[in-house]
């Protein structure tokens, strides 16, 4: 057992989550596979976004696993940091946005 | 300069890699002695001279490169061994094999005996002033244009290639497109080869291809196809794995991606490497490890089919890179 909160060593044995419920891994895992394949969004597309949820969720397995990744589906460098700054807009912007409900609540209470 | 031959393959056999397949031993992995398939590609690689110095290089290939290169003669020895083969494909490469003084000759002999030449061309070496009717000698011959352009944005092809490159290769490709190429003739072939910017294995060659249609559609260029292949651990990129400490963790990722699907298409199989002095490979990597034909003291001089076919292939640790994943070859990816 490892004795800090991340551990590397988790990510490449990620399926040995199965052990606890094999047939709910085995759904979501198949679901998961799906989802990645291209359709209507190239793998790299699907690879980019994933790369900026892992930045949202504060993931570092999922920035470890998709900065590799969208390397391999032909993003570089540029598009990589822009969708890290996509990410971080959207969090920036919705903190913000709330602002008008602090606002409308303070202009409702004072003079 | 890269490490000596034998200090590469040192390296490589060195890695302890704990917990990869087979112990990260090539022959155990494939099972069965590699056996060769019926020659259909005739790879001659006229030298190291080269207009680039890329980052990546296998070749270690350069413009001071001045010595390592064919002669007339060994031209000469290449197209009699050629006749006694059914090799339909003759694949040109280097350095840039335009630059040796036989390239025209050697087009020319194998366009008369009717094969399918590839030029595996660098671009930017269609931009010299000496090589300007290059692409023009080229298109009238029927030549394919296999041409290398690591990625369809500036960054990773500058990174990989040099400074300023990725805007030379456009124009290179520009040039090649006016004379007719990429553009769905099949007497006008242009092929574009990527191959990571990194440590990493390449993407898939089909949404790949689409991917760079797309992009480089937004620059005025088309082309037919475009090859997807693995960096090989060896020569400069094995000096820049080693570097950046990314070698144990790129060889295991070779490792672990071995594909036993691609071992029926692997090029050891079917081609045969000629160096620039006439000695006899199983593929160009082998010949950039000095790893020879197990067919003792045989050149491109004395060339014996049959004992080219009778022969094992050669292999070591390098050869993950072309059973990883999809595969990968001079051909693109296996599987």
């Amino acid at each position: 057992m490892s004795d800090h909160y991340y551990d590397k060593k988790h990510l490449h044995g990620f399926g040995d989550i199965a052990k606890g419920a094999p047939t709910l891994a085995a759904k979501f895992f198949d679901y998961y596979g799906e989802v990645f394949k291209a359709g209507a969004l190239s793998a790299r597309e699907k690879s980019l976004i994933a790369l900026a949820v892992a930045h949202a969720v504060q993931c570092p397995y999922c920035i470890d696993a998709y900065s590799g990744d969208a390397l391999k589906q032909g993003a570089d460098l540029e598009q990589m940091t822009e969708a890290v700054h996509v990410a971080c807009a959207i969090r920036g912007g919705a903190s913000l946005v709330h602002g008008r409900q602090m606002q409308e609540h303070a202009e409702k209470a004072s003079m | 300069m890269s490490r000596p031959p034998a200090r590469q393959l040192e390296r490589l056999a060195s890695l302890a890699l704990p917990g990869a397949a087979h112990g990260g031993v090539f022959a155990a992995a494939v099972g069965a002695p590699l056996r060769p398939a019926a020659l259909e590609v005739f790879q001659i690689n006229l030298g190291k001279l080269c207009n680039m110095t890329c980052r990546h290089c296998h070749v270690d290939a350069g413009p001071d490169k001045t010595v390592e290169n064919m002669d007339e003669r060994t031209v000469d020895a290449c197209l009699a061994a050629l006749d006694k083969t059914q090799a339909r494909v003759v694949d040109l490469t280097g350095g840039a094999p335009e630059l040796n003084p036989g390239f025209r000759r050697l087009v020319d002999a194998c366009v008369a005996r009717g094969k399918r030449v590839i030029d595996r061309c660098n671009l930017t070496v269609l931009l010299l002033e000496r090589e300007k009717d290059l692409a023009g000698f080229l298109a009238e011959r029927g030549v394919e244009v296999t041409a290398s352009l690591p990625h369809a944005r500036r960054r990773s092809t500058d990174a990989q290639r040099g400074d300023g490159t990725f805007d030379k290769s456009l124009r290179a490709l520009r040039l090649l497109n006016e004379r007719g190429y990429g553009r769905g003739d099949p007497g006008r072939v242009l092929t574009l080869v990527s191959n990571p910017v990194g440590a990493f294995l390449p993407g898939d060659q089909k949404a790949m291809e689409k991917e760079w249609r797309a992009a480089l559609a937004e620059e005025g260029v088309s082309f037919d196809r475009l090859l997807c292949i693995a960096n090989m651990p060896i020569s400069r990129y094995l000096d820049w794995l080693e570097a950046s400490g990314n070698l144990e963790a790129y060889l295991k990722t070779l490792i672990d991606a071995y594909n036993p699907g691609t071992v029926a298409g692997l090029m050891c199989r079917n081609t045969l490497s000629v160096g620039w002095d006439g000695k006899l490979y199983d593929c160009d990597f082998n010949q950039m490890l000095e790893l020879p034909l197990a067919v003792p003291g045989m050149t491109v001089f004395d060339f014996d089919p049959e004992k080219w076919a009778a022969r094992g292939v050669v292999t070591a640790r390098h050869c993950y890179g072309c059973t990883a994943g999809s595969g990968s070859s001079c051909g693109g990816q296996l599987a």
